[in-house]
């Protein structure tokens, strides 16, 4: 027994944060006092609130340390684990009461409108023991699926239960595994889409870091449901320490008799195999991620046949994402009726938002699906920061589109977000404010999808192209009312003509765009000015004569020699001179050059 | 596209037996699908890919080398050109950008005179623009080799390459 438990978090935005040299830091003091029958150091997965990392917590007080150093160790040591003082000026603020008790995590608004259950061993358990996933009930939904259930009973619990695919296009999983079921075939796959390639998500690599056993153990039970004896975990190359920890999870699995031959006495056979992606978005598609793992180009291939019928290696394949996974040995231990309790009645259970952006409390959520985008946002997210003005959420990365701030209190879930135009995704969740420029955002989406369009159909490859070229009519203000019109008769040419989802969902983010912030591309195109002064072309650089005090530094520092004065009297910049690299801005001490 | 400097192909004969060993432990697995794996382990190994590299791949696996050349082509992740001793990542991923990671991307080219994907002529530093690496948290970021910079401001750019001259 300890009677100490220190948790650090080691996802990858405390890591980066240099959590693990605390992490080492904490193990070398505690070794040195002596206290390593008494005080035990774990490393988990991400606690959520990446905004405050790196995190630890210590237990039995529940003392939830945020933005900890290495240099704050000792303090740590000396004051909570020896003398039993809890260090305040660590704790975070939201944790501490108006008298100086300390709340529980769970009272805090960022953690009070969560409900954890695809992550909820995510910052409690140690991701590289399997011994603590079994301890939290981890590989019983496997033994009771194999032992107690059949196939088919599996896949009637999927169905029951409403879990719908959480990596973007929300289909059936249930009904998915029943096609894959019904197919015949001497070999079937199971495969696993961790291939998070939307810009600003990262929920898939959060699980995968904290929780690999319950990715492993659902893609057992698929195996099970749909007669399959193999699985493939497609991961990004990018996320080293979530491919790290899924490979010491796989081989203790098979360690502990939980994959190989005969699991659970039975004779149900399973293996799984990890394949690195090597970085193209269009692998998310599944067909695409299908001809990766067999080693080619990642292109997609039309649909039908599906890849239930015919997928991996032309064998009947299913594959979902990494959060619909985790959420699978749940619903077989606790039942179709607990998880269908949660949630929207077309969108059951929960879903996992990346929360980026201009928001206070970055990090990752997990809320009931109909929650509305102004809890998660303000209760949750805290608000932009420096007191901005929310303008929009974007969702759904670049097949998804922007969520203006009128439409706030639409309750989130798969129908209504793409009934308002955008979609839900893998998750990403990214709030602009008032400095953001819509049409810069689109823009910014387009050269992601024009970068990653696989070049195979035309309509995608040379479509997004020259829309891509349109929106940079627009933000150099050459554009025209008449090009307006153009792009968005191109956007439906692009969704219509396209052969997989990257190519039909692209132009949403400049359809959404152009629908809630037309009069933003107008003000571009017809007064040659971009109100959210991001779009360098139509900034214009302006000395507040009553601010100035005729310094001189900017004229000094300007590189085409654009601005004129005589010292100690105030400059101006020649608009036909200035190049706009904002240099003199940059260098003002008065803060008196400005962006018109 | 990578600045194509003339870096004649320097392999070594331990990297080459090296990486016929590696091809060999894949092809034991005797599984479908292995091209994938063998050019992340030939980019482990030289850095880069040249058509040297991909040549010993193709014969190994018996493939054409337009089947390797196809594949290393598509996946950003691989390079046919070498790679700087410090390489710079700068995130543009959608929760960077909207903090200014693009600013932070343009202030590097402006300071080492490269592009993205290229490289310095000393060969000290590449550059390029990198996807979401996941710590959102920290945006703006940017990584050089292992080192993870977060928060981080146009101002503090020179700062930051400084220490790496």
């Amino acid at each position: 027994m300890f009677r100490s438990h220190i948790l650090v978090c080691g996802g990858t935005g405390c890591t980066s944060g240099n959590s693990m040299k605390i992490y080492d830091a904490l193990v070398e003091r505690i070794r040195k006092e002596g206290l390593e029958n008494e005080v035990h150091v774990t490393k988990t997965g991400c606690f959520g609130l990446c905004a405050y990392g790196p995190i630890m917590i210590v237990y039995p007080e529940g003392a939830f340390y945020s933005q900890v150093k290495v240099e704050d160790v000792d303090e740590i040591i000396n004051e909570h684990i020896i003398k039993g003082r809890i260090v305040t000026r660590l704790l975070y603020q939201e944790t501490v009461g108006e008298d100086g008790s300390i709340k529980a995590l769970n009272d805090t608004n960022f953690y009070k409108k969560q409900h954890r259950v695809a992550l909820r061993n995510c910052g409690v358990i140690n991701p590289e023991k399997i011994e603590e996933y079994i301890a939290y009930d981890g590989y019983e939904a496997l033994g009771k699926v194999l032992t107690e259930m059949t196939p088919q009973d599996v896949i009637d619990v999927i169905m029951q239960s409403g879990l719908r695919g959480r990596g973007g296009a929300g289909f059936p999983t249930g009904r998915k595994w029943q096609f894959a079921k019904n197919s015949v075939g001497d070999k079937k796959y199971v495969c696993c889409n961790a291939d998070e390639g939307d810009p600003g998500a990262f929920m898939d690599r959060s699980i995968l870091e904290g929780d690999p056993h319950a990715v492993i153990e659902a893609m057992a039970i698929a195996a099970y449901a749909i007669g399959s004896d193999q699985g493939y975990i497609y991961v990004r190359a990018e996320y080293p320490i979530a491919v790290q920890r899924l490979t010491i999870a796989i081989n203790q699995a098979r360690e502990y008799g939980l994959l190989g031959k005969n699991i659970f006495g039975t004779n149900f056979n399973f293996d799984l195999d990890i394949r690195l992606g090597a970085g193209a978005f269009v692998c998310g598609e599944e067909t695409a991620l299908m001809t990766s793992i067999e080693g080619h180009r990642g292109e997609p291939r039309p649909r039908p046949p599906f890849p239930a019928v015919k997928g991996l290696f032309g064998k009947p394949t299913i594959l979902n994402n990494v959060e619909t996974y985790a959420n699978v040995p749940q619903i077989i231990l606790k039942g179709a009726d607990w998880f269908a309790s949660m949630g929207t009645e077309k969108s059951r259970g929960t879903k996992v938002f990346a929360l980026g952006g201009k928001i206070h409390n970055t990090g990752l959520v997990e809320i009931p699906m109909g929650t509305t985008m102004r809890e998660i946002i303000y209760d949750i997210g805290g608000g932009c920061p420096n007191g901005k003005k929310f303008k929009a959420a974007q969702t759904g990365g670049p097949s998804g589109g922007c969520i203006p701030a009128h439409l706030i209190d639409t309750p989130i879930d798969y129908d209504n977000l793409i009934a308002i135009g955008s979609m839900m995704g893998s998750g990403g969740l990214i709030v602009m404010d008032e400095d953001n420029c819509m049409v810069d955002i689109a823009k910014f989406f387009l050269e992601f999808t024009v970068d990653e369009s696989c070049g195979k159909c035309t309509a995608c490859r040379i479509g997004t192209k020259r829309l891509y070229e349109m929106l940079c009519k627009v933000t150099d203000g050459t554009a025209t009312m008449e090009d307006l019109d153009k792009m968005e008769e191109l956007c439906y040419y692009i969704k219509e003509n396209s052969l997989c989802g990257l190519g039909q969902t692209a132009p949403n983010p400049v359809l959404s765009t152009l629908h809630y912030f037309r009069d933003e591309y107008e003000a571009h195109v017809k007064e040659k000015r971009c109100p959210a002064g991001v779009c360098k072309k139509l900034l214009r650089y302006q000395i507040v004569a009553d601010k100035c005090k005729g310094c001189t530094l900017c004229a000094r520092n300007c590189p085409v020699g654009a601005i004129s004065g005589t010292v100690k009297e105030p400059h101006v910049i020649d608009p036909n001179k200035c190049i706009k690299c904002g240099v003199c801005m940059e260098k003002c001490r008065f803060g008196a050059i400005i962006k018109a | 596209m990578a600045k194509k400097i003339d870096v004649p192909f320097n392999g070594t004969k331990e990297q080459e037996e090296k990486l016929r060993e590696e091809l060999a432990q894949l092809k034991k697995r005797g599984d479908n699908g292995l091209m994938i794996a063998a050019l992340q382990k030939a980019q482990d190994i030289y850095g880069y890919l040249p058509e040297a590299v991909q040549q010993i791949i193709a014969d190994e696996l018996g493939v054409s080398l337009a089947e390797v050349y196809g594949v290393a082509t598509f996946y950003a992740q691989f390079s046919l050109y070498p790679k700087g001793q410090y390489k710079i990542g700068v995130c543009l991923g959608t929760a960077c950008y909207v903090k200014g990671s693009g600013d932070v991307y343009k202030k590097i080219c402006d300071t080492l005179k490269i592009e993205g994907g290229q490289c310095t002529d000393d060969l000290k530093f590449s550059l390029d623009a990198t996807r979401c690496i996941g710590c959102c948290g920290l945006a703006p970021v940017m990584t050089i080799n292992d080192d993870v910079y977060g928060k981080v401001s146009v101002e503090e750019v020179e700062g930051i390459l400084a220490k790496y001259n």
